[in-house]
């Protein structure tokens, strides 16, 4: 019945609450509850065009906390309550406010709402993409080099001293002494690393992007471009260990850009895509031989093609459609949606139609982003298939 | 407020004894009382949980953050927890000043005095036994291994759907239930006539076919609320540690229904006691008396020092007023008559008058969803119903098992009338998804919509 006196600073010894927290460790759940919930939500944050800082390795989400339900009797109109203090019958204690009344409805649980700011890396959001999409493996037309590599694979009881894991030759032993073993360290609880040849897989790979910077293109559908582009390098990049990237701009020219400028570029006047094509094409000669390369090519354009460049950019596209793996043409009309009904998009539906490796896509706003990664990788997966 | 405490000997330890027989004195009759003074963050988690130590789940991570955020804004202070048993233990915040202390000490020993006193609570415990917070700790155990054997995924699907439901009992039956009857009973077994002696002593066998035939029990008998026994008995597919995880979570719940229906009586008790027994304690100095008082005042008082209006009744002060009453009129014989037998409801209707809820100043107010928020009136029955309100059915709406079906499905009845309204659909749909996963065949709810016409809810 005497008050226990077993204080643990005076004795030195930490209690086991010292140690723990339950509470950190079920928060520590919630958190990656919310990943897993985010994850569902993919398509929104790919849209989501301000994810894209150049050097961002990571995004950061608004997310609220996930509620635990029960059941419940549906919120009525007005509820009552029971107060205490100088008050007479009529008295407002708090003005309404008709703002809200919407806000308060819907699914709002009366603690405020916390928001939270989710971090997820770039990463974690290709790996989602990829599993999501169920992509089978790109494969690469120009075959795997005979690259391998030594990876690290699993653990043994023999092996080289220089390949001990100390780390876990110990829990070896913490397991065998918790049975009641000797406790020094045996032959027993050693753990050596084991490592495995692996395949590389194919190693070159060079993503030209081109993008139409006439007058025509609004600042908004360059943003459009930008967001889809920022995706695809990052899809590639998974497949490829070394990926180039080269950034073509035109108008009735073409340039090559370095990244950093390549989306600030504004231009004017009009539109000529034969231009923009034969700089790829010029690039590839001069730079990166089919042989040795995977190639692809995205475009990104809002479709207007001055009327005269049909034949040479056909004639261009044809040519780069027999050296590189795929060619894309992503329409970006944040104005008016023409569906491929354009110059451009006869000129890549015919480069199709022809059975060359090539495909388009409409992308109208940044919901339009995900259609967009998923339509060219499934299309570029079957047309490698 | 005064000196943190800085070692065992000199502080409030040292008059817990004295308390303790300063209460017997007075008539309290209480089991052994085990103090641990913790750390602020253990604390804290010992509110969110609920119990000192407890199962895991992801919802107390939740409440764990809004708490952590209450208290960096220092909004809230915990002083103590008690828990009820033989012995009961008690939890004091490190944080808490001696005097502050001294005053805790006073306010455990009333809680102990009720718990030990109160039917209700008595009840429970008979069932639960004395050792809740040993038994929590052997369910989070168990829980723990079940994550070793089944994975997280699946022990939190059955924890997702189990604590959804936790105040889902019947705290009418006893937590240790028996199946119901498997067949009803014979009434023509009972017939026992010369013709059917005859027949029966000329064929035993046909007789039994002919006469005997028992039928099958419809499943439940009888509307069934107690949906965390039903589900762990007769859910067609669930596993045995699925099971015992909604009947670790039962027993939990069974643990904080008296906790839950009698805080205003029980707070109320142990701030009398506490303001009571710091009045006769002539063994604690008069400067610590001081403090202990002031802190006291801080306990009960109905609303913060700046306010001249509150929108929610303090239970502490509530309690405290009604129990200051009825001792001050029929004394404390009565007032241990009454704290042994009533629960809230009845303390409640029968003890806050007319009189007192003047002299409390309570008022009904409406407050509208844009805001508004306006006093309606001082009447009575009101003001009874409206503290009352959020407590009747363990604060949850009335849902029982209506029916099983031959195909396993189950089926759930809401009582809009009992409750008065229809039920939350999005929220009910969410937690028909817990059901389902552990039930593994279809689940629906039946309530009423906006305009009271039938509204069947069901999973997926």
């Amino acid at each position: 019945m005497t008050a226990s006196s077993d204080d643990s600073s005076s004795l030195g010894l930490a209690r086991w609450y010292d140690l723990f927290s339950r509470g950190a460790r079920d928060w520590l759940r919630h958190d990656e509850k919310v990943r897993e919930a985010v994850r569902e939500h993919l398509p929104k944050i790919i849209a989501n065009g301000d994810v894209i800082n150049d050097s961002a390795r990571s995004v950061r989400v608004p997310v609220r906390m996930l509620e635990h339900y029960h059941f419940r009797l549906r919120n009525p109109g007005d509820s009552q309550g029971v107060g205490q203090g100088e008050a007479k019958p009529g008295d407002v204690l708090a003005d309404g406010n008709p703002d809200r009344g919407s806000e308060k409805g819907e699914g709002g649980d009366g603690d405020g709402g916390i928001q939270l700011m989710l971090e997820i890396k770039i990463d974690d959001i290709v790996d989602w993409l990829w599993e999501e999409m169920q992509l089978p493996n790109l494969k690469a037309r120009v075959g795997p080099s005979d690259d391998s590599d030594w990876v690290r694979e699993g653990w043994d009881r023999r092996g080289a001293r220089s390949r001990l894991d100390r780390r876990r030759s110990v829990k070896e032993l913490v397991k065998r002494q918790g049975l009641g073993g000797p406790k020094t360290f045996t032959d027993e609880d050693l753990r050596f690393r084991q490592l495995a040849r692996r395949r590389q897989p194919a190693v070159h790979a060079v993503v030209f992007f081109m993008l139409d910077v006439s007058g025509s293109m609004s600042d908004r559908d360059r943003k459009l471009a930008k967001t889809f582009f920022f995706w695809v390098v990052q899809g590639l990049r998974r497949e490829y260990r070394s990926l180039e990237t080269v950034f073509v701009a035109h108008t009735t020219e073409a340039w090559e850009f370095a990244e950093g400028d390549f989306f600030q570029v504004t231009g004017t006047g009009g539109t000529v895509a034969s231009t923009g094509l034969n700089k790829v094409r010029e690039i590839i000669d001069a730079r990166f031989s089919p042989a040795r390369h995977n190639i692809y090519l995205f475009y990104a354009s809002d479709g207007d093609n001055s009327i005269g460049d049909h034949a040479p950019a056909k004639e261009a596209l044809d040519d780069i459609a027999t050296k590189a793996c795929f060619s894309g043409y992503v329409e970006v009309a944040s104005g008016l949606s023409r569906q491929l009904a354009t110059e451009t998009g006869r000129l890549f539906g015919d480069a199709a139609a022809d059975g060359a490796p090539v495909a388009s896509y409409v992308i109208d706003d940044f919901d339009g982003v995900w259609g967009a990664v998923r339509h060219f990788f499934n299309a570029e997966a079957k047309a490698l298939g | 407020m005064s000196e943190p405490i800085t070692g065992p000997a000199g502080d409030w330890r040292s008059y817990v004894q004295n308390m303790e027989e300063l209460a017997a004195r007075c008539g309290m009759n209480f089991h052994p009382v085990e103090f641990e003074a913790v750390p602020d963050t253990f604390m804290m988690e010992i509110a969110v949980y609920g119990l000192p130590v407890r199962m895991p789940h992801w919802s107390f991570g939740v409440r764990y953050i809004y708490q952590l955020i209450q208290r960096n804004m220092g909004n809230s202070r915990l002083f103590e927890v008690v828990f009820p048993g033989n012995p009961g233990h008690a939890y004091l915040s490190n944080g808490n000043g001696m005097a502050e202390n001294v005053l805790v000490t006073a306010h455990v020993l009333g809680h102990a005095d009720f718990s030990r006193n109160n039917l209700l609570f008595r009840r429970c415990q008979e069932q639960v036994s004395e050792h809740i917070v040993e038994h929590a700790a052997s369910h989070a155990r168990q829980i723990s291994q079940a994550i070793e054997t089944h994975g997280p995924q699946r022990v939190e699907a059955a924890l997702d759907a189990a604590l959804a439901l936790e105040q889902h009992i019947d705290i009418d039956q006893r937590l240790r239930r028996e199946r119901y009857p498997e067949f009803l009973p014979d009434p023509k077994a009972l017939v026992d006539d010369d013709f059917r002696r005859r027949f029966a002593s000329l064929d035993p066998v046909a007789a039994h076919g002919v006469f005997e035939t028992k039928k099958r029990a419809p499943v439940p008998p009888h509307p069934e609320r107690d949906l965390l026994w039903f589900i762990a008995h007769y859910a067609p597919e669930m596993e045995s540690w699925e099971r015992d995880i909604f009947l670790a979570v039962r027993e939990e719940s069974f643990y904080f229904y008296p906790v839950f229906a009698t805080q205003i009586m029980n707070e109320g008790w142990a701030s009398y006691w506490h303001a009571r027994l710091l009045r006769e304690a002539d063994f604690i100095p008069p400067e610590a008396y001081v403090d202990a008082i002031k802190c006291h005042s801080d306990v009960v008082r109905p609303m913060a020092a700046d306010q001249q209006v509150a929108l929610a009744v303090n239970p502490y002060h509530l309690g405290f007023s009604l129990w200051e009453k009825i001792i001050e009129q029929q004394g404390l014989e009565a007032a241990r008559r009454i704290m042994q037998e009533d629960d809230d409801f009845g303390f409640v209707r029968n003890h806050l008058t007319r009189e007192m809820a003047e002299e409390l100043e309570l008022f009904r107010f409406t407050a509208r969803n844009d805001g508004q928020i306006k006093v309606m009136d001082r009447d009575l029955h009101g003001l009874h119903e409206a503290l009352l309100a959020p407590k009747y059915n363990f604060g949850a709406p009335n849902i029982a098992v209506s029916k099983l079906g031959n195909d396993g499905a189950l089926e759930l009845e809401h009582d809009h009338v009992t409750d008065g309204r229809g039920i939350d659909v999005d929220r009910s749909r969410k937690v028909l998804e817990y059901i389902h996963r552990v039930w593994r065949r279809p689940v629906t709810l039946h309530t009423v919509d906006q305009g009271g016409a039938a509204l069947a809810l069901a999973s997926q």
